[in-house]
């Protein structure tokens, strides 16, 4: 690093902490559906990258709409509503279908879940096309706070950034505080004894499920302020996203975040000192060495087998 | 004034005696004038009313996004030709297969429709990878493939024919352009992690520092499909490149672009030169996260050319106002009429016989303006930087003269 300035080099410390930041928040909001589904439910949902693609399909369409009614400032919270709504909904339909049938078989869900994701590929190429959508944004997430001439902090990145927060608080509200949270706990801890106290566990499982594909949906919403869209767009994410949730321990809401965190610093600070793909792969390396010393996660969760 | 009527006269007349000269030759091109013994010896789809070629491009999968737009054009192509009375008065019909993604699986396909389909010619590929893999079969069964998208050259088949730029096309000419006008003397060379980026930054980082004498200060691959650019661009803030080369491919881009734009690198403080967006990326980035980079490439749909008017419109009519024309999609347009051309100059569909007869072929208003096919099988074209606008269209800021082709550049490798 030599020939630059030390408020160079502070200001590119800074940068690329924001830079690691915003891929933690990116992964985050990828890996939390998930994480309620797996950890919850125990379900592996191969399908969640296409509910991700599916908030951001949602996106895609309301700003169209947007553009030709003249509301393309305000559409974007709106879409992100829209995303967990019509990701909730289709989540809510394939438990009830069929995810519900299989919780006794769970090598079964890893391969009903692929085959729904590959089902739902094939209806985003029918309907949107096989070529890659982006979404109008507005304006006001494009731009960025010029700190100086060479900090910049992207709104985009800031944007996504609060989202997670806010969609993390309210998981871990729901699932620690809510009455509905108690009966999820409740069932993932002995779902006999749940039934036997009058718990609708079918009802819990079917809303946990739908929950946790919504939160994909407004992953998805928010992955467009930053990528493209397409077909197959979930399946590329999907990697990263198990990932994070088998390094942090299924189940475990706190090792979900510290997961990401971890990922995401690792991958920014070796990405800024070597190639991006030679980072990929210690990162990846990385996470191999930590699942082998601890096979359930950095946070393995405490339910009783 | 006499003789300026005279000669108008005499114009005219040219013009009419070369009309009737050309609708005789129009007319003359029914299959009975050439009968299929003759246009065919070896055992190909050729009967008196048709003759059956084969596309072979990825329906399904990964690569169906890029290699949709080339089905489009070359079907578009065909059904032009048809139109126009066919080939030898002959109607040409497709069998098209579904390469899938898959390397082997175009081996497969490629091997059925030289096998048992008899195809005179394929339409097809797309990644060199998959190009590669139907190389052996071609050359096998002695078949004959037209090749749509830029790519890093190394390669001279007798059975393909290149209709797409090799590298030293799009990268010369766009470096050379890049130091002359932006006085480019650092440059920062990123790309996407697999074989073409890699050869095209090889030839760019040599012909930086031996011909331009310029520095390159950062040479970098991301994996295919990335998202994440935030270190790169810190990077290339840090650095302070002149120009920004990048052969970064497909949806990465958008993420590219869109974080370059949010951390304030716009057109105006980081000049970029990229191989590898074209109309088809740019719809998907958006024109305004593009607005004032540019593209070296032999032809934008905006291209001011007579061939691309006609082009154009016949596109749209086919795929909707709203369809746009990328480099790799116009490439794959010149594959039929080009074979059309050859196949009469041969009077015959027999591969051994159209091969040679391809050769040295000259086609004056072409979509991309005038190009020639050179005996190495790759094209002679014309390299323009186009600069992006907000409305996803290019404009074209310069246009090399006419390029040969040069598959093996020496010194470069």
């Amino acid at each position: 690093m030599d020939g630059y300035t030390s408020s160079e080099l502070l200001s590119i410390l800074a940068m690329q902490g924001f830079a690691g930041i915003s891929m933690f928040s990116v992964l985050l909001l990828m890996a939390l559906g998930l994480a309620i589904i797996f950890g919850q439910m125990g379900v592996i949902n191969m399908a969640h990258g296409e509910f991700m693609t599916l908030g951001a399909y949602t996106t895609y369409l309301l700003s169209h709409i947007a553009t030709s009614y003249g509301f393309l400032n305000e559409y974007f919270p709106l879409a992100i509503l829209a995303a967990f709504a019509v990701a909730f909904i289709v989540g809510y339909l394939v438990e009830w279908s069929f995810i519900r049938f299989l919780y006794k078989r769970p090598l079964d869900t890893l391969l009903a879940t692929w085959g729904l994701s590959l089902i739902l590929q094939q209806i985003f190429r029918s309907i949107f096309g096989a070529r890659e959508v982006s979404p109008d944004m507005p304006d006001w997430i494009m731009g960025s706070f010029d700190l100086t001439d060479l900090i910049q902090i992207p709104i985009n990145g800031v944007f996504v950034l609060v989202l997670s927060i806010v969609v993390t608080a309210l998981v871990f509200m729901f699932l620690n505080k809510s009455h509905w949270g108690i009966q999820v706990r409740a069932t993932v801890q002995n779902r006999m004894m749940a039934n036997a106290v009058g718990i609708n566990t079918a009802k819990i499982d079917r809303l946990t499920f739908a929950i946790g594909c919504g939160v994909a949906g407004v992953a998805g919403a928010a992955f467009t302020t930053i990528a493209s869209t397409g077909p197959t767009s979930g399946s590329l994410h999907i990697v990263d996203t198990f990932m994070v949730v088998v390094l942090g321990g299924a189940g475990s809401l706190v090792g979900t975040i510290v997961s990401a965190f971890t990922i995401a610093e690792t991958d920014s600070i070796m990405s800024f000192f070597m190639s991006g793909t030679i980072a990929k792969v210690l990162t990846l390396l990385m996470v191999v060495g930590v699942i082998m010393a601890k096979p359930e996660g950095l946070f393995p969760s405490k339910i009783r087998k | 004034m006499m003789i300026k009527t005279r000669r108008t006269l005499l114009k005219a007349m040219t013009a009419a005696i070369g009309g009737i000269a050309l609708t005789g030759v129009m007319t003359a091109a029914h299959a009975g004038d050439y009968p299929t013994s003759k246009v065919m010896t070896t055992g190909l789809a050729v009967d008196d009313k048709t003759v059956t070629v084969g596309i072979l491009h990825s329906l399904t999968g990964t690569m169906a996004i890029s290699e949709i737009g080339s089905v489009q054009a070359e079907k578009l192509a065909i059904k032009q030709i048809n139109e126009s009375g066919g080939i030898l008065g002959r109607q040409i019909k497709v069998i098209t297969e579904d390469g899938a993604s898959d390397w082997p699986t175009f081996a497969e396909k490629a091997k059925k429709l030289l096998e048992s389909d008899k195809v005179p010619a394929i339409f097809g590929c797309w990644t060199s990878a998959s190009r590669k893999a139907v190389l052996p079969v071609l050359e096998k069964d002695k078949g004959l493939l037209y090749y749509p998208t830029f790519y890093e050259g190394l390669e001279e088949s007798h059975d393909i024919f290149y209709t797409g730029q090799e590298a030293t096309q799009q990268i010369l000419a766009g470096l050379d352009w890049a130091s002359k006008t932006l006085h480019a003397k650092k440059f920062y060379l990123v790309g996407s992690d697999y074989i073409w980026p890699r050869t095209s930054m090889k030839i760019a980082r040599k012909h930086i520092e031996q011909h331009l004498h310029g520095k390159v200060v950062g040479e970098e691959y991301y994996p295919l499909g990335s998202t994440q650019f935030g270190s790169l661009i810190n990077k290339i803030k840090l650095k302070r490149p002149d120009l920004v080369f990048s052969a970064v491919v497909g949806g990465s881009n958008v993420a590219f672009f869109k974080q370059m734009i949010a951390a304030g690198l716009n057109s105006k403080k980081q000049k970029l030169l990229t191989l590898s967006v074209t109309e088809d990326e740019a719809k998907g980035i958006g024109g305004e996260n593009l607005k004032g980079f540019y593209s070296s490439m032999k032809y934008f749909q905006s291209l001011d050319v007579p061939g691309n008017k006609k082009f154009v419109k016949a596109f749209k009519a086919a795929y909707g106002k709203d369809a746009v024309i990328g480099d790799v999609t116009e490439s794959a347009y010149l594959g039929p009429w080009l074979w059309k051309a050859a196949v009469e100059k041969a009077g015959s569909f027999d591969i051994e016989k159209v091969i040679p007869a391809q050769i040295g072929h000259v086609w004056k208003d072409s979509p991309n303006g005038y190009l020639k096919v050179d005996s190495n099988h790759h094209m002679y074209f014309k390299t323009r930087i186009g600069e992006w606008q907000p409305n996803g269209q290019a404009k074209v800021v310069w246009e090399s003269d006419l390029i040969k082709p040069n598959p093996f550049p020496k010194g470069y490798q």
